[in-house]
């Protein structure tokens, strides 16, 4: 599974050496992402007098980046705390109750061994799914809001 | 060990010591010395490129023969390692990895300094990085010296002297000539001969078993003396409420810690986009996870052909198991093919520790020269260039790790390690989740925070019986022992948290909203991101 998403980012990786543009997942991505609202900044038109932070507040206000900031939480935060529980419970069992972890499951492998192994596949899972979360959920609507953020700051920090 | 072994495995040294200096020569030339070239490497790595170095940079020799031996010696419980130093890195993907691309140059402090005052700041991040790097790399030169006096066979110390000061000078030769682009070729070229040789051995371990991964374990738990017990854990840590808090603090701090090394973060500079960066922690968590299930293996087959008690009569800390089971798989002691594989599975070992060094000390080198340099240099004080001063640094602390690796090289590695784990996630961890994620944070909650993690993670060592107090101590003759665990990190974690927490709610100034706006949008989208 790792190997795969690898060798997805080795072909992604010919087609656009070092730039962001997207050259896979369009059609998924279109689906799913287009319910992100259109980036606010490019409907307006750079006022002069304007100031590198009034952009970044305005910026951060638009239901573009919100969208893009609560996608982005409502995955990491659920999941974050989820292996760091499970984690936890793993190391302390195993240094709590070393008689629930020696039960044999089947031949010489116990509970531990299991639980441990177990570690490793949900990390490879989790993995997994985050990047393909970003991927299809996230980095189209960021780099929008990346390219209509630099242009009306362009003539600001340069 | 025989002279053929140490005839072999020198000249498979010497190949790789000429095979990296001429990619440090060849990398280095028609460099102009910029910021940019030396700290990142011109930040045009792809995913994968970076992937393998990022792998390369967090293998240590310390994963490669210290976990496998423990697993040879200690059966279950050193698997516990190869888990948490896996699973620190979803805390790397998931929180860090991708906004610290976006928002940082080329350190830590750069994150945190983006929205807080500048100075204070700076120095306060500078000095932790420093601190944990000095301790990462102290482990890595006392690993370095035991090692080669190992392998080598001298057991005398002049062979261990000689090592730590060879691997000191070497990896400040490849950090001030080659920069960052030397330091990522070596930790890919050494990635891929760390894979190869663990791949090498587990296949030939698997083999001799027939496939049958049952058999293996049941043959490890017959010979470990230790019947079943060997496969469930507790034979390590399983005695009084000591060790087994002990070992929960040790957990915290590796799967913390990770996210705090800045040689690791250091690495995310290394390629154009956070989406890179994402690729290659996704490939690096693959590859990572394929060493330690593959370590695994290795535990188990050495205790299971060799012997637990032929590992521990060779090392008491079980470092050389990997290299004796090697041995074993090649044909036993005296055949062509053991002496081969010994001396391979050496210099692999070797090249592991020189990689790794050579990325700790650029990043160090970084934190001195741009943020503690750039910080507290007199105002009218002769301009000298960046690089300048970070070439400077590298050799200094390349002086001061030979002059305290020489110091502790009779302190265990593996403790070494994780004490290096604990204080970057005692203090760099919680300002860095700060400042990335919660709005109010303040320049005094930043300072506290890293102040309040540190300063705790080394006074509770120095109280530990780590220090003193007991046979096994630093200074065994005195007692000043106050705190009972090893590992400080269960206690010091929360407090870096806490006194974040502190230092913010005290401020009396509130946190800037324009300056969080601008980091949390340049986080998330990477306007602006150099």
């Amino acid at each position: 599974m790792e190997k795969d998403e690898g060798r997805e980012s080795a072909e992604v990786r010919l087609d656009d050496p070092w730039y962001d543009a997207l050259a896979s997942g369009w059609g998924e991505l279109n689906e799913a992402g287009s319910g992100v609202p259109a980036a606010v900044p490019a409907q307006k038109s750079p006022e002069p007098g304007r100031s590198a932070a009034d952009i970044y507040l305005e910026v951060q206000a638009s239901a573009a980046f919100q969208e893009v900031r609560s996608r982005y939480r409502r995955f990491v935060v659920p999941a974050a705390l989820a292996f760091l529980a499970w984690y936890v419970a793993y190391v302390v069992t195993a240094t709590t109750a070393p008689g629930f972890m020696a039960r044999p499951v089947a031949g010489a492998v116990n509970v531990a061994m299991v639980a441990g192994l177990g570690q490793f596949l949900t990390t490879f899972l989790l993995t997994w799914a985050y990047a393909r979360h970003a991927r299809l959920r996230r980095d189209r609507a960021a780099l929008d809001l990346r390219w209509d953020t630099q242009e009306l700051t362009r003539g600001i920090t340069r | 060990m025989s002279s053929d072994h140490q005839t072999l495995a020198l000249l498979l040294f010497s190949a790789f010591i000429a095979v990296t200096l001429a990619i440090t020569t060849w990398v280095s030339r028609n460099r102009h010395g910029s910021a940019e070239e030396f700290y990142a490497g011109g930040r045009l790595f792809s995913p994968m490129e970076n992937g393998f170095a990022i792998a390369g940079d967090y293998m240590s020799a310390a994963s490669f023969l210290g976990i496998s031996g423990l697993i040879a010696l200690f059966g279950y419980d050193g698997m516990l390692y190869s888990v948490g130093f896996l699973v620190a890195w979803l805390v790397v993907l998931l929180l860090v990895a991708e906004l610290v691309r976006n928002c940082g140059r080329f350190t830590l402090a750069d994150v945190v300094a983006a929205r807080m005052s500048e100075r204070p700041v700076r120095i306060a991040a500078g000095t932790s990085s420093v601190t944990v790097s000095v301790l990462y790399l102290v482990a890595q030169m006392v690993g370095a010296g035991s090692l080669v006096s190992l392998l080598l066979g001298g057991n005398s110390g002049a062979s261990q002297v000689f090592a730590v000061i060879g691997v000191g000078a070497l990896m400040v030769v490849y950090v001030t000539l080659g920069g960052m682009r030397a330091t990522t070729w070596i930790q890919i070229v050494k990635a891929v001969l760390l894979m190869a040789g663990a791949i090498t051995l587990t296949v030939l371990v698997l083999v001799r078993f027939h496939g049958n991964f049952n058999l293996l374990l049941n043959t490890a738990a017959d010979r470990s003396g230790h019947g079943v017990k060997f496969l469930s854990p507790g034979l390590k840590y399983g005695g009084d409420w000591t060790a087994r808090f002990d070992f929960i603090s040790l957990g915290l701090a590796l799967v913390l810690g990770t996210a705090g090394l800045p040689h690791i973060l250091s690495r995310f500079y290394t390629v154009p986009t956070a989406r890179a960066a994402r690729r290659s922690v996704v490939w690096s968590i693959g590859l990572i996870g394929a060493f330690y299930l593959m370590t695994i293996v290795l535990g188990f087959g050495a205790a299971a052909l060799v012997g637990s008690d032929a590992v521990r009569k060779s090392n008491a800390a079980g470092n050389t198991a990997v290299p004796l089971l090697a041995m074993d798989l090649g044909g036993g002691a005296g055949s062509t093919g053991g002496t081969v594989l010994f001396a391979v599975v050496a210099a692999i070992a070797f090249a592991t520790i020189l990689a790794v060094v050579a990325g700790i000390t650029l990043a160090s080198s970084a934190s001195v020269a741009h943020d503690l340099y750039a910080s507290l240099k007199r105002r009218h004080a002769k301009q000298h260039s960046e690089v300048a001063v970070a070439r400077v640094a590298a050799a200094g602390i390349g002086a001061v790790a030979i002059a305290l690796g020489l110091l502790a090289k009779d302190m265990n590695v593996a403790f070494l390690v994780g004490l290096a784990f604990a204080v970057a996630a005692s203090a760099n961890l919680p300002v860095l989740l700060y400042s990335l994620f919660w709005r109010n944070f303040t320049t005094r909650g930043a300072v506290w925070s890293v102040y309040g993690g540190l300063v705790p993670a080394i006074v509770l060592v120095l109280l530990s019986p780590v220090v003193s107090g007991s046979p096994e101590s630093l200074f065994p003759g005195m007692d000043f022992q106050f705190f009972p665990l090893q590992n400080p990190g269960l206690v010091s974690i929360p407090l870096g948290f806490l006194a974040g927490w502190l230092g913010t709610v005290t401020s009396a100034e509130p946190a800037d909203a324009a300056r969080h706006a601008e980091t949390e949008v340049r986080s998330l989208t990477g306007a602006g991101a150099v």
